[in-house]
């Protein structure tokens, strides 16, 4: 585990650069984290991310993909547009969660 | 506990080159599975996927069997159930229905949607030649999303530097 800097706040990653405590996010770090895999946030990217809060506040666990399209109302297309590539981890490490273990 | 200034990046922020092939070969509801699988999580990890479907595997994405796969008790021993009830009326419906309700309870989607959101991902899905000649079957027969009917040659051409998974 490091603490880091990031967004002038002192915070706890994990190797890979995920959060390692999800309470310590707030909305003012994800701008810092976005831009550190190289996104910049728009209004879409923040409803996806206050979605994926919300949910792991209610169930413990980083929602999968599918769950974030199924229950969240995103279309897949959508997400992959928004985090290109790899939408799955990309949301989770913005939002300060743990990566999602799900295989879907 | 370590003390930086950067915090690390995760290497996600690093593109791939990667391309994956699978060549879905069974028409049978747990085989289609491992195909469906394999390539949404390729594609959730920035992973060029192309689905090539072939034989009996062509049901996966004919319109007229993709939501009706069936899995079977009969030769398949991994049941751990004497093979004689495979053969019992109703006993494929049966397999069938516990295999769904069990793969639901997971959040995984059905057949058709499966598909849909691995094309919605960027997923490229072929029919093949031969097979869909071979069933007499036409391209308006098969899922919106398949992209063509192409043949072995064709596949051999998309697939250089990928790697291949036959299922």
């Amino acid at each position: 585990m490091t603490t880091a800097t990031i967004a002038g706040k002192q915070l706890t990653v994990d190797d890979e650069g995920f959060l390692t405590d999800p309470q310590q996010w707030d909305e003012t770090i994800a701008p810092a984290l976005a831009t550190n895999i190289g996104l910049e946030l728009s209004d879409d990217h923040w409803a996806v991310l206050r979605f994926l809060r919300s949910d792991f506040a209610s169930e413990g666990e980083t929602a999968t993909l599918r769950r974030v399209s199924t229950i969240g109302g995103f279309p897949t297309k959508q997400l992959y547009q928004l985090f290109p590539k790899k939408p799955a981890k990309k949301m989770a490490y913005v939002a300060g969660l743990p990566k999602p273990k799900g295989c879907i | 506990m370590t003390q930086v200034q950067t915090a690390p990046v995760p290497a996600f922020a690093e593109e791939t080159d990667r391309k994956l092939c699978l060549i879905c070969s069974k028409g049978t509801l747990d085989m289609a599975y491992p195909g469906l699988v394999l390539a949404n999580a390729a594609l959730m990890e920035g992973i060029e996927v192309h689905m090539f479907f072939t034989f009996w595997g062509l049901d996966m994405i004919n319109r007229d069997t993709m939501d009706d796969l069936k899995t079977t008790f009969l030769g398949n021993t991994a049941m751990h159930l004497p093979q004689g009830l495979g053969g019992v009326p109703g006993m494929t419906g049966l397999t069938t229905r516990m295999m769904k309700k069990e793969i639901k309870k997971l959040d995984f989607p059905e057949v058709p949607e499966f598909l849909q959101q691995i094309a919605d991902a960027g997923g490229h899905l072929w029919a093949c030649k031969m097979s869909v000649d071979m069933m007499h079957l036409e391209e308006g027969d098969l899922f919106d999303e398949v992209e063509g009917v192409i043949g072995a040659t064709e596949f051999m051409e998309m697939s250089e530097n990928g790697q291949i998974i036959f299922i």
